[in-house]
């Protein structure tokens, strides 16, 4: 299991009902089923995920985030999941306050684009970095809209949205005191546990 | 005829008739006293009665889904790309029953048979029947096969319907409702396709006002009419272009291929379109009763369980707990995706359990009942979760 997702397991309630935005193969709503007893209800688009939620036996929905949340009604679920995907989504402000309409709290996880060596591959070849973590071009790339997490911060602040808990992460998921000292700088990856 | 029956068939089923006597009120406040259902069943009950699928049939179904009735069969039943051994509704792991509908015309009761109080056939005095009806008999027919519980209720089109009535009505009696290609109700154009259909049959001369049967005779003009009408409602315009545009020298004639090479500068058959569209309407005239066929769009016509519910459908499944897959086809403008969503969206609204899918095919609305590959392969994985469930309920 990618390790985020073992991070994210312990902000979940036994019993609780969760949404998985982008829900991939399925795994981690399995996971929390079999673990925390949860209602699970995943949305994904890629037909070989929906399969493979199927033979699991979680609950998917073939929906596109971009065309919006409104099927969901507010405050119908206790954590809405968006994992690895902001980055990917035509109107990102948008779907963060559609996740907090529809659930109570929520879980964001994104790649920081403000990562050190990131900015130093801009800086020194003047081009869009590749990376084991972001591996595409910036022409066939799926992620369209790029952010650090003093961005994310930013947002949060305009929209008034509460930071239950920030943990900024490396590759591998694991953090280390230069990430608690300067995230924006050495933090890969950023967990986001929100509330309004 | 099949050179051999395939392995992956149920292969020669034995139709059942099975008799009712105690008395269904319908929906409309009349009463059948009683009645004959056909059925067939394929694959074995296992012993804790827990691995039965209930299929519902659609406009022209009927109880004869899988497998053939002798040798001599040119076809199997109309839903045996899903049905058999291995198949997406597999006969190794599941009871599999399917029924001719109350008001058919393949041997349940219907306007073809004797009324008992006249001794001449029902005609147009059989009563209307709703899908509410039918799932009431079906559950009679359960208690009769000793089921409790279905671990699936599965239908596509009218079929569908039958589905979400059985999740509304007996909640408690089934674990899975898998809908396919339908609707939580029909819209105007649906009806006025519908109206289309029985005014071809009703202006038929040899409709008789519904007492054909005593004439010996039958509305075959409109009774191939209706068909005609239904079956460009069942394909795409996609599917069309194809399917009659093979021949064409160019590519992709939008299907426009002719059917002696010329133009015949005259009213009769010049395209490929025409003559198969009046041989489809034709020989389903000669196998179909026209009283049966009114008897069923209207069935389609009325079917709208939210009426009960200040026409909130969500509060219709606030009862239960039966996990739902709800499938829709990307070319079916008849019952498009749209109206499967609203099914899916009321679902999650009542915060029960769904699964959805949308399948890209050309297929139109008859694509439930093609092999496409996406669609087969989804029915199949969520089965065979049901079927594990089934086999450790016990």
């Amino acid at each position: 299991m990618r390790a985020d997702l073992t991070i994210i397991k312990n902000w979940i309630d036994h019993n609780s009902r969760v949404l998985d935005l982008g829900c991939g193969d399925g795994t981690f709503l399995a996971l929390l089923k079999q673990e925390k007893q949860i209602f699970d209800c995943g949305l994904d688009l890629d037909p070989e995920n929906i399969n493979k939620c199927l033979l699991a036996g979680v609950n998917v929905i073939e929906q596109d985030l971009d065309k919006g949340l409104a099927n969901f009604a507010n405050n119908s679920f206790d954590t809405v999941l968006l994992t690895q995907t902001l980055q990917a989504v035509q109107n990102p402000d948008e779907l963060v306050d559609e996740m907090l309409r529809i659930g109570k709290k929520c879980i964001i996880t994104f790649p920081n684009f403000a990562y050190w060596r990131y900015r130093l591959y801009l800086a020194l070849k003047g081009r869009m970095p590749v990376s084991k973590s972001i591996p595409y071009e910036w022409y066939n790339t799926p992620n369209i809209h790029f952010c650090t997490i003093k961005d994310f911060d930013n947002l949060c602040a305009a929209k008034k949205i509460r930071v239950l808990n920030r943990t900024v992460v490396d590759a591998s998921y694991q953090t280390s005191g230069l990430m608690k000292l300067n995230p924006n700088f050495f933090g890969i990856n950023a967990i986001y546990h929100i509330a309004r | 005829m099949p050179d051999s029956i395939p392995s992956n068939s149920v292969g020669i089923v034995k139709p059942q008739r099975i008799h009712f006597d105690e008395a269904l009120t319908l929906r409309s406040g009349k009463v059948i006293e009683a009645y004959d259902l056909m059925i067939e069943c394929y694959g074995e009950l296992n012993a804790e009665k827990s691995n039965a699928i209930l299929v519902c049939h659609a406009l022209s179904g009927d109880h004869h889904a899988a497998g053939y009735h002798s040798e001599k069969d040119e076809k199997p039943g109309w839903w045996e790309t899903c049905i058999g051994p291995g198949k997406a509704i597999d006969s190794n792991k599941f009871f599999i029953v399917s029924l001719n509908n109350l008001g058919g015309c393949a041997g349940s009761t219907g306007p073809g048979s004797i009324n008992p109080a006249t001794g001449k056939a029902y005609g147009p005095d059989f009563p209307i029947v709703t899908v509410r009806d039918w799932v009431n008999s079906q559950a009679r027919l359960a208690d009769h096969l000793g089921i409790s519980q279905w671990a699936a209720v599965i239908g596509g089109s009218l079929g569908g319907m039958q589905v979400i009535r059985w999740a509304i009505s007996y909640p408690e009696r089934l674990r899975h409702a898998i809908v396919i290609a339908a609707a939580p109700k029909l819209s105007a154009q649906n009806i006025a396709f519908n109206e289309v259909a029985r005014q071809s049959i009703t202006s038929d001369p040899d409709f008789h006002q519904g007492h054909y049967y005593e004439h010996n005779t039958y509305p075959k003009k409109g009774l191939t009419l209706a068909r005609m009408i239904g079956h460009i409602t069942y394909l795409s315009d996609s599917s069309m272009r194809d399917k009659f545009g093979k021949d064409s020298l160019t590519g992709g004639n939008f299907g426009r291929d002719l059917r002696t090479g010329k133009l015949n500068f005259g009213f009769d058959v010049d395209f490929q379109v025409e003559s198969y569209l009046q041989y489809k309407g034709e020989s389903f005239s000669s196998n179909f009763d026209a009283n049966s066929y009114l008897l069923i769009t209207k069935t389609l016509d009325y079917f709208d369980p939210a009426v009960d519910y200040d026409g909130d459908l969500s509060k219709a499944f606030l009862k239960g707990d039966c996990k739902f897959l709800v499938v829709s086809f990307s070319s079916d403008w008849r019952f498009p995706p749209e109206r499967s969503r609203e099914i899916v969206d009321t679902l999650l609204k009542a915060r029960r359990q769904v699964s959805y899918l949308e399948i890209e095919s050309d297929g139109g609305h008859d694509a439930f009942l093609l092999p496409v590959p996406r669609y087969i392969e989804g029915l199949s994985s969520y089965l065979s979760v049901v079927a594990n469930e089934s086999s450790s309920a016990g």
